[in-house]
């Protein structure tokens, strides 16, 4: 008898993909802006830094693309306002 | 003539100022977007409670109210204070004085759409203010004119500029800094700058 093949595996699976994306500079990356669409280079965002974080908007409709809190010895990344982002992958 | 020691002058030191902070004169910017420019005939403060009723005053009708001339010291997440500010502005007692509410949280909302939020008892009993004046001077668009909250006994960002409102709530609901790795509640002499602090 087959044991059934589980339908999802623990995130650790994920470690070899995602240290993929997030070694590489994302300035260079495209992401698509969840409020109006708009494919946007994220060193194009209008990056906003005199304040308690680092806020990044979109050029074209100002809509929040992402947030980063730095503390001493923690990272807090918001993407939530980039609907998909688009890495491209050196040598492959 | 003698020579003048700061330390003459009677301004307050060091000593006055939470652990991590350190002392500034100026009144340094911060913001996380562009300046909302709010004319004060399109300006409107609104209550609204946790059954959705709305308790809206006009600038007009909020500039009729009784005001109140606080002094206050400033403390911000990203380290400065400032000591001894004037302010002028209406005391969120008097807002809340008609509103009937059991809620135990408050949610701040601003024109540009930043919000904050705080239990409800810290905007009671003369801890907060609406202040539309700073210095003796109309409030600056930069500093969150025409009104912004004022909260001074939490860290700044939890004063929020611009300020269109405050809905009561039954549950706490993370605003914008407090949803992305800063202190939910904010005490500057507890040093509450991040989650888990």
């Amino acid at each position: 008898m087959n044991t059934p093949t589980p339908a999802h595996v623990d995130g650790n699976a994920a470690a070899g993909v995602l240290r993929e994306v997030f070694a590489v500079d994302l300035t260079a990356a495209v992401g698509q802006c969840d409020n109006c669409g708009c494919a946007v280079v994220l060193a194009e965002a209008r990056l906003y830094t005199r304040a308690p974080g680092m806020v990044g908007r979109c050029p074209g409709c100002q809509a929040i693309l992402f947030r980063v809190v730095r503390g001493p010895d923690r990272t807090w990344l918001d993407l939530r306002g980039l609907r998909c982002i688009e890495v491209s992958l050196p040598d492959s | 003539m003698g020579i003048v020691s700061p330390g003459f002058s009677g301004r307050r030191r060091t000593a006055d100022l939470p652990p991590g902070q350190y002392l500034t004169d100026d009144f340094p910017v911060l913001s996380a977007g562009p300046t909302p420019r709010v004319r004060p005939e399109e300006w409107s403060f609104t209550i609204t409670t946790e059954t959705g009723r709305e308790h809206r005053w006009t600038w007009r009708e909020f500039r009729a109210l009784p005001t109140e001339r606080p002094t206050v010291d400033l403390h911000c997440v990203t380290r400065w204070s400032k000591l001894g500010t004037h302010w002028e502005g209406v005391s969120l007692d008097t807002l809340l004085a008609g509103v009937e509410t059991t809620a135990d949280h408050a949610l701040a909302h601003s024109y540009g759409g930043y919000t904050t939020n705080m239990p409800l008892a810290d905007l009671r009993d003369g801890k907060a203010w609406i202040a539309f004046r700073f210095d003796g001077e109309a409030l600056a668009p930069e500093h969150g004119g025409p009104a912004r909250l004022l909260v001074p006994h939490l860290y700044l960002w939890k004063s929020a500029k611009w300020v269109r409102g405050i809905t009561l709530l039954t549950h706490d609901r993370p605003g914008f800094w407090e949803s992305a790795g800063y202190h939910d509640y904010g005490d500057p002499w507890r040093e509450q700058r991040y989650w888990g602090d």
